[in-house]
């Protein structure tokens, strides 16, 4: 898992700059809530007004307000406001000073407002205290006397401060709401008194905090399309560079390293697997992030609200873990059974694809249906558990996230009764709250995903990781062969695969020289092809050493080496192309006579010349638009046209009918005068007139001579050439 | 905030059944799939309309489940659409207690807020049930369709014609078992479902937006076409980079597959260079499409969040002015406002659907298609009785009268082929590398059908017969050795169903393959792997051997059996064979012209036709193409004389 975070190194500052933006996104989200439900309390319940510090006020509540203060807040107060002509007092002060005048504005309001309410504000009401009291009876000296009483009345801060202490005890706990909301009434009341339109004041705060809203919204998409172009950028970015590496290293993987991954996996490493962790990667940048960043900003925002639910949040994310793992407990062991059984569907279907004439042939139709009802109804009854179970997920979540905003609501009117919170930040809240439940359901579905693309990511380092077995020396002897003859020595070569616990082949020795045809015969897995594979070098010798005009294979560069080859697999492989770009493969600088030789030679030209491009006709990918003899003689003129001092046949002729096979061996003959044959070969026939027939029995040299000296001496090619030729061939072909 | 709910918890249970679906799919045919499959122009079925009526007569069936389903849907809808409104009561009437307790005139009624947020639990209880109660039955309804369209599938397969299966590749026929039928399944319920809620819930939504308040309900819609223009533009520019991509994606991973299955012969001609070079070229253009095509795709979400934003803004604001007004309440405005909210998510999804809809259809099609396919009739009136309860067991006489046949009504391959085998002669038919040999076997099988003339078995023109008692009596071993996965004793016994273990082990010696097998883990009750793959070739086809030889059928056909094992096992293999013709007519194709010597008669084909049968010493008498065939098997003997 830690893997794919390996992988973004690669494009940190990429990642670091994602980061911050979703940083600024989340800060954006989380932003707008707060805006609703400023929305709700202030533009609607407080009608505009925001807080205590009114922006315009009358002369008197000035002087009336200052004097309710003490010394270090009348201070503050005259630095915050203005007098201008008509002898108001306009607030020129800057945000801060604001939030601190607000603190102080309180109390000194509430008082004065309750002296004025004695003076007959009868619009506002009686104001009423927490236990019912009437709050204005507290101090009847000042009670009855309106603004006018408390004018000219200098107190000094002590007497202030034992005034709100006086008046604090009073209010009880809920007195702070009580002194915001009684403040806000008398500022609007102030406001009213000026003669300001209340209702302007309240849309331009609405528009306000709309136009707020909106550059948040703004901000929060620009971030969002940003994060999605630097994802998609370094997802992409890092598919190309996990492609580029595991193809290239697979390019340089020896014969060994294929075979122990295999090329099936190889390629589900380079395609299905890079393709897995590209998608994750641009998957976690945009959203893996994201949730923790917004669940964290959630939690601080909720705390800051001092609403006192935070146990809620906690209740419904381990609700909805606990759904989550209990779904996960109860359907996980079905869901890898149900993998199984899929894979038993496949199967039983493919067995009875591919048995078609066999089961027809035997008339098993009903038993082959049987067999498939069988896997079909297990499925099934797996199927439908597994969505049963996944089935009740969705309806369970919904209905628990709703529970908690209908649970969020109650606490929260318990709360605004107490004066904790106020409506809008109870609806805050339930954004949050979803917001922090969902940020956590995201995580846990990742939690699921990553492991998988962990296993992908481990799946293709495993690939990277790898080093290629065969490698080119330091120092290669290329220049040690000049006119090269090709003459190829095995010198006492053992070779044993990796892991095998026994050698596949056992010291061999012989020599196989220009213009002589050397031939490998054997059952099948005595060592055939492996020996033809130690060649090129597709795997090296355990033991012993093969040289070519004397110098070890292992002292040239495996490019110098292979350049000398021409060498024509079992099965033969087509590139996407056309056929002269598969004939001209060996190497740019073949001309196209030389080609066409070549395709003569191989008895290719017949059918090159029936398509209608003749040489420019497209071959598929794989050659699966030519038949399978086509394809083995153009394997076979793509390695003539390369005009190699070795030829490599891996029982290269098979595939072809006898007569195209002896036509072809002769054409070959021909051309090929001094180069080096050596074939690899089951049927007899085909080597028949060898310069030299090499047995192979279980990875070691049965027998080593001309058709007529192995039939004379060695039995195991007796044995082979009983089963392939009639008494009379036997007889023949020795009297030859 | 419901609606939400369900789109991330629907696509994280989307993901889940998708992924599974993913990796138990077969890799046969493997269709391409980018990480945005959903933006990509869907396959299209040919004929939407009549794929969609057959598909529905086959739900028909489920019909009132079907109905129940939409029922429960909707009104799980319309419970969660109220919700929200019910939820604005309370909060009003919270809001309304504040304002009152701040005034003085009153407090919080908790009784009436209790009572609201009861029943709101109770609706959101409801809602959850039916939702649940309609999954249920929707994925009934869908397994048991998938199941049955299985079940059809796999019975058609045995009814299909043989000229159907040697057209397509098992991965065609094997994709349409699993993909069509699993898009099938999991698409259909989830597109029905998703049709229903998502037009509940549009037309519920503005339901309930009018009755709030018909001026906010107008600004909210001003906002869809917006969203809708916006949207159609990001898809418009985006799919051509979709496109791009999917090309590139393929091309590169055709690449990587040519290239490492031909990874010897890019060694051996030093063409690594090149190989890396054009592979970086197509990765290049790869990533070039690829980030652009995920960018703009990306893009579609932040940018309906932000008109969603805006309408929220809109709502905001408009509806606290209307509050002011005393025209709305206050709790009205956060109802509202998640009613917008959820708004653009149904339409959306309708756009969905109607893709869900197409590839639904695409996949119904192609599992229509494949059932409707002509079939070959399986019985005959009046059939010839030739098995062992009605007394009546082959002969073994065939008989090909003026045979005239090709695979192509106009294109004639066996012109006029006339040949009497006598009961327990072996027939030879040799040629060269597709010269057509298999077709005579594939006649007298009748897995085709002569143009004109006839094949008679034991005097019996072989379409007189029931096709699986013709075929009953011949045995086969083929080339390709088709074991299945079960015990060795399974595998053979599969030649007569109702043979006693000691009969199989009798059939295993006389096969030779008796010893191998016990020495075996397990002996006869060893399981065989996938393909067989813990059995040599050659044993397995001792096995098939086996098989043939318990069955005891009067007329045998041997195709290339020995072409794949090397010699020792080939000895084996033919004396285990000289067994099994002992007594019985027998087809031998071979490519050996050495293991034929022996038979009665030789057919040489050539070209699809047979141009000379005879034994082998009058063939060679001949001098003809069998002689030649024969002689240029040793090459050496005269060169000049094969020129």
């Amino acid at each position: 898992m830690l893997k794919i975070f390996k992988y973004l190194k690669e494009s940190k500052w990429s990642v670091l700059a994602i980061i911050v933006l979703l940083v600024i996104q989340a800060y954006c989200d989380l932003a707008l809530p707060q805006y609703t439900a400023d929305i709700v309390d202030v533009g609607i319940g407080q009608k505009g007004i925001e807080n205590a510090v009114p922006q315009r006020m009358r002369e008197e509540t000035y002087d009336a307000l200052r004097m309710l203060m003490t010394q270090e807040e009348r201070e503050l107060l005259s630095s915050a406001y203005e007098q201008v002509e008509d002898g108001t007092y306009t607030l020129c002060a800057g945000k801060e000073t604001i939030e601190k005048l607000n603190e102080s504005m309180g109390i000194p309001i509430l008082i004065l407002s309750m002296a004025e309410g004695g003076g007959g504000m009868s619009e506002s009401g009686t104001f009423q205290s927490a236990d019912g009291s009437e709050a204005g009876s507290f101090d009847s000296a000042k009670a009855g006397g309106g603004i006018a009483a408390i004018e000219g009345m200098q107190l000094s801060d002590s007497h202030v401060l034992a005034l709100r202490e006086q008046i604090l005890e009073k209010l009880g706990d809920s007195g702070e709401t009580l002194i915001t909301q009684r403040a806000l009434l008398f500022v609007q009341e102030e406001y009213e008194r000026l003669g300001m339109d209340l209702g302007k004041i309240q849309r331009n705060y609405l528009y306000a905090t709309g136009g707020m809203m909106l550059v948040y919204s703004v901000v929060m998409t620009a971030t969002a399309i940003l994060v999605g172009l630097l994802a998609a950028r370094i997802g992409a970015k890092l598919g190309l560079n996990l492609r580029e590496r595991v193809f290239t290293k697979v390019v340089s993987f020896s014969h060994a390293e294929m075979e122990q991954f295999s090329t099936a996996s190889l390629i589900t490493r380079s395609t299905n697997d890079i393709q897995q962790v590209q998608m994750v990667v641009v998957m976690m940048l945009r959203m893996v992030v994201y949730a923790p960043i917004i669940g964290i900003g959630g939690v601080v925002k909720v705390l800051r609200t001092r609403t006192g639910m935070g146990w809620v949040i906690v209740v419904a994310v381990a609700m909805i873990l606990a759904l989550v793992g209990i779904l996960m407990v109860v359907a996980m062991p079905k869901f890898k059974k149900m993998q199984t059984l899929v894979d038993r569907l496949n199967l039983v279907s493919r067995e009875i694809l591919t048995g078609v004439p066999v089961i027809r042939a035997f008339s098993r139709e009903k038993f082959e249906e049987e067999r498939f009802d069988r896997a079909n109804r297990d499925l099934m009854r797996t199927q439908l558990f597994t969505n049963r179970v996944m089935n009740i997920m969705m309806p369970v979540m919904m209905l628990i996230m709703n529970g908690i905003s209908i649970m969020i609501v109650w606490f929260g009117a318990k709360g605004i009764e107490l004066g904790n919170l106020m409506v809008g930040d109870m609806l805050a809240f339930i954004t949050y709250t979803m917001q922090i439940v969902m940020s956590f359901l995201m995580l846990t579905m990742i939690s699921v995903m990553l492991p998988r693309a962990g296993v992908a990511a481990g799946r293709i380092e495993e690939v990277i990781g790898t080093s290629a077995g065969i490698t080119d020396k330091e120092q290669v002897k290329d220049e040690k062969l000049k006119d090269v003859k090709g003459v190829v020595t095995f010198e006492n070569v053992s070779f044993r695969y990796p892991g095998a616990d026994e050698d596949a082949l056992q010291n061999l020795t012989f020599t196989a020289g220009p213009g002589e045809t050397t031939a490998i015969i054997g059952s099948t897995g005595c060592g055939k092809s492996t020996l033809l594979n130690l060649i090129p070098r597709f795997y090296d010798v355990t033991g012993g050493s093969i040289t070519i005009d004397g110098v070890d294979i292992r002292d040239l560069s495996q490019h110098k080496l292979r350049s000398l080859l021409g060498y024509v697999p079992q099965k033969a492989v087509l590139f996407s192309g056309d056929i002269s770009s598969n004939l001209k493969f060996g190497g740019d600088d073949i001309s196209d006579s030389r080609m066409m030789e070549a395709a003569e030679i191989a008895q290719a030209t017949e059918f090159i010349e029936e398509k209608q491009e003749k040489y420019h006709s497209e071959i598929a990918q794989g050659g699966t638009n030519v038949s399978g003899g086509q394809k083995q003689r153009l394997s076979i003129a793509r390695a003539i046209a390369k005009s190699p001092k070795v030829f490599l046949f891996d029982d290269s002729f098979s595939a072809l009918d006898y007569k195209t096979d002896v036509t072809l061996r002769r054409a070959l003959r021909k051309k090929t005068g001094d180069a080096t044959v050596i074939i690899v070969a089951q049927r007899i026939s085909t080597i028949l007139h060898a310069d030299r027939i090499i047995v192979l029995d279980e990875g070691k040299i049965a027998g080593m001579g001309t058709h007529e000296e192995l039939l004379r001496d060695c039995e195991a090619y007796r044995e082979i050439a009983r089963s392939q030729l009639s008494e009379a061939e036997l007889k023949g072909g020795a009297a030859v | 905030m419901s609606e939400e709910q369900k789109k991330s918890t629907g696509s994280g249970e989307g993901k889940i059944g998708q992924n599974t679906s993913l990796a138990g799919g077969s890799k046969a045919v493997r269709r391409p799939h980018g990480p945005h499959g959903g933006m990509m122009p869907g396959e299209k079925a040919k004929d939407f309309k009549g794929t969609f009526t057959k598909l529905m007569t086959y739900i028909g069936k489920y019909k009132i489940a079907l109905i129940a389903v939409m029922i429960f849907a909707a009104g799980s809808t319309v419970f969660n659409i109220i919700g929200p409104k019910v939820l604005a009561k309370a909060t009003t009437e919270l809001f309304n207690g504040m304002m009152a307790k701040f005034a003085g005139t009153g407090g919080i009624n908790f009784g009436r807020i209790g009572e609201i947020l009861l029943f709101l639990l109770g609706l959101y209880a409801l809602s959850a049930l039916l939702s649940f109660i309609q999954g249920l039955v929707m994925t009934e309804i869908s397994q048991k369709l998938c199941f049955r369209f299985r079940r059809e599938i796999s019975e058609k397969i045995n009814r299909l014609p043989m000229a159907y299966f040697e057209s397509r590749t098992v991965g065609e026929v094997l994709s349409r078992i699993t993909n069509d039928v699993d898009t099938l399944g999991q698409s259909l319920g989830q597109s029905i479902t998703t049709l229903i809620t998502s037009v509940a819930t549009i037309v519920g939504i503005l339901i309930m937006m009018l009755s709030i308040s018909p001026v906010m309900t107008l600004i909210a819609l001003v906002i869809l076409p917006v969203s809708g223009g916006l949207i159609s533009v990001v898809i418009k520019h985006s799919q051509k980079y979709f496109t791009a991509q999917q090309t590139y994606l393929g091309k590169i991973n055709g690449q990587i597959e040519e290239v490492y299955s031909g990874q010897n012969i890019i060694k051996a001609f030093n063409r690594e260079e090149a190989s890396l070079a054009e592979f970086g070229e197509t990765n290049q253009i790869l990533y070039q499409s690829a980030w652009k095509s995920q960018f703009i795709s990306g893009m579609m979400q932040p940018i309906m969040s932000f008109v969603s934003n805006l309408g929220y803004v809109a709502v905001a604001v408009s509806g606290s002015m209307l509050a002011i007004k005393g025209v709305i309440e206050v709790g009205e405005i956060q109802a509202f406002i998640q009613y917008v909210k959820n708004f653009t998510q149904p339409i959306t999804q309708v756009a969905q659907v109607s893709n869900m809809f197409q590839s639904t259809a695409a996949a119904a099609e192609r599992v229509f298609e494949f059932l409707e396919e002509p079939e070959e009739d399986v019985t005959v009136a009046g059939a010839v009785q030739a098995d062992q309860e009605s007394g009546r067991q082959m002969k073994g006489a065939v008989e090909f009268d003026h045979v005239r046949f090709g695979y192509q009504p106009e294109k004639t391959i066996i012109h006029d082929f006339s040949c009497q085998v006598k009961p327990g002669q072996m027939v030879a038919i040799v040629g060269p590398t597709g010269a057509g040999k298999t077709t005579m076997v594939k006649l007298l099988m009748r897995f085709y059908d002569v143009s004109s003339g006839a094949i008679r078995v034991d005097g019996n023109d072989v379409r007189n017969f029931n096709r699986s008692q013709l075929r009953e009596n011949f045995g086969m071993v083929l080339q390709d050795t088709w074991l299945f996965h079960g015990t060795i004793m399974e595998n053979i016994r599969y030649g007569r169903l109702d043979a006693t273990d000691e009969e199989v082990i009798a059939a295993a010696k006389a096969a030779h393959v008796h010893r191998f097998i016990q020495t075996l883990p397990g002996g006869y009750q060893m399981e065989l792997g996938e393909d067989a793959s813990n059995v040599s070739q050659g044993q397995k086809q001792l096995l098939t051997i086996a098989r043939a030889i318990l069955a005891d059928n009067p007329i045998l056909i041997l195709d290339e059996a020995t072409s794949s094992v090397d010699t020792r096992t080939e000895i084996r293999i033919q004396k285990a064979m000289k067994n099994l013709m002992k007594g019985r007519t027998s087809f031998v194709i071979a490519h050996r012209l050495s293991t034929i010597r022996d038979a009665d008669v030789i057919l040489v084909m050539r070209d699809g036709d047979i141009v000379e049968q005879g034994s082998h010493d009058e063939l060679m008498a001949k001098g003809g193409f069998y002689e030649e065939l024969y002689n240029s098997q040793f090459e050496g003997q005269d060169a000049a004389e094969i020129a």
